[in-house]
């Protein structure tokens, strides 16, 4: 597994502090963040690809500080995003799976190759040339997750992947993000699908206020809602 | 392109993107000078073909070369009128066989094949022009047509849905907004994906 470090991490919109001096050392595999809306769990995870650089406090990846090497870290970082809709770049499904092997020196036949690989492990290679904005939410997400996944990066981050979708379809991308060799780091609303994780953290108002396995982290969790 | 690309295997889908190209602006310059009637419908036969080849649906073809005839419909006559039947029949010849060739290629196309295309066509000016931001140019403009056709709807169902009307500026508002707000997550997107550069 790869390792996150977050050190001493703050983080302000203009006035308005976001993260207040986090610190984290994230070393499992299945890692799960909840916090209440405006609690700071996107800027956090933005934090791990360089999309959202610190304004104290530095973030590393496997020693890699992200605000000064975002490029090498986003080729290890994959991220996907709510909406499947903002992700898809090209028209097709196909393509846009192609589309994230461009400029990695692989030949045309190799990034067929691996595009077709990566649309039949998501059941998506009925659809290789169907538009890929006529996909429904569900088969969209796929598709983000089979162009994030074919780039074969060392860490998945997701942030709400399932919100946008029904309770069939986040269950299913919820245990193909679980079955994943990759470490992966998923913000969720959705805590029943938190029990498989080996590391919840909760955020409130910027900080870390409890760091633990999923039951003891909910409980402090819904303790803090109720 | 645009969602309009018809999948398939054919000679025609097969044929190199920018082979397909040069073909396709001889044919419009070419037809552009026949003369006789005969000539353009033999032509209008080879096109047929061509589409026959490539194994394009009937809905699909359609969908393309419906709209051009509607407006030969009412030109056709007006020309008559002015300049006879032989010229308005060469000119309605002239514009489906053009309008007809270049959905042929839309439909056999695939963006990619376009962008890598138009790269090699930018190659040797790549020291002033980077082709492949061009290509990328290019790709999300062609994204952003069924991005913002969606949002132009969703602002128009939300309208009706609270029983409001309102000039133009009050639905070119919130669908500008939106707009820019997606353009903002796409980059978003694209920097995750490494693409930013
Ligand atoms: N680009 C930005 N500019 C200004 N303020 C921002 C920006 N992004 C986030 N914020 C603010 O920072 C705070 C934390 O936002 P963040 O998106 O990290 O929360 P979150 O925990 O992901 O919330 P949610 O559950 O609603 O997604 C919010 O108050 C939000 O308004
Ligand atoms: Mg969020």
């Amino acid at each position: 597994m790869s390792t996150i470090d977050f050190d001493d991490v703050s983080h302000a919109f203009g006035e308005r502090m976001v993260l207040r001096g986090i610190r984290l050392h994230l070393t499992e595999q299945r890692i799960g963040i909840v916090g209440a809306n405006g609690s700071g769990k996107s800027t956090l995870v933005r934090l791990i690809n360089g999309l959202i650089k610190p304004d104290r406090g530095t973030v590393t990846v496997d020693g890699l500080d992200v605000a000064r090497n975002a490029k090498a870290v986003r080729r290890q970082v994959g991220f996907i995003f709510t909406n499947p809709d903002n992700q898809i770049v090209m028209p097709t499904v196909a393509e846009d799976v192609a589309f994230t092997l461009r400029r990695r020196g692989l030949t045309p036949i190799q990034i067929a190759t691996r595009t077709q690989a990566a649309l039949e492990r998501f059941g998506l290679d009925q659809h290789a040339d169907h538009p890929a904005h006529r996909l429904s939410g569900g088969q969209k997400q796929l598709l983000a997750l089979a162009a994030v996944l074919v780039a074969e990066p060392a860490i998945v981050v997701a942030d709400e992947p399932t919100t946008l979708l029904d309770a069939r379809n986040s269950r299913r991308i919820t245990e193909l993000l679980l079955g994943l060799s990759q470490q992966v780091v998923v913000v969720t609303h959705q805590l029943d699908l938190l029990a498989d994780f080996d590391r919840v953290i909760v955020i409130e108002d910027g900080q870390v206020v409890a760091d633990d396995s999923p039951a003891a982290a909910l409980s402090a969790y819904r303790g803090l809602l109720a | 392109m645009i969602g309009l690309y018809s999948p398939g295997h054919s000679l025609v889908h097969r044929a190199p993107m920018l082979l397909k190209l040069v073909l396709l602006s001889f044919a419009v310059l070419g037809v552009g000078l026949l003369g006789e009637l005969w000539q353009l419908s033999l032509c209008l036969f080879a096109v047929a073909a061509l589409f026959l080849v490539a194994r394009i649906p009937l809905g699909a073809a359609w969908k393309q070369i419906g709209p051009i005839l509607w407006i030969l419909v009412v030109a056709v006559p007006l020309q008559a009128l002015f300049a006879g039947w032989a010229t308005a029949g060469l000119m309605a010849g002239r514009l489906l066989i053009a309008v007809a060739l270049a959905a042929l290629f839309t439909l056999t196309t695939t963006v990619t094949a376009v962008l890598e295309g138009s790269q090699k066509l930018l190659r040797p000016l790549r020291r002033w022009v980077d082709a492949d931001r061009v290509g990328l140019l290019l790709a999300l403009t062609l994204r952003c047509i069924p991005l913002v056709a969606e949002i132009v709807t969703e602002v128009i169902e939300a309208r009706r849905a609270r029983g409001t009307q309102g000039s133009l500026l009050a639905l070119a508002v919130p669908v500008v907004v939106r707009s820019l707000y997606a353009a903002d997550a796409i980059g978003e997107a694209l920097a995750a994906r490494g693409l930013d550069d």
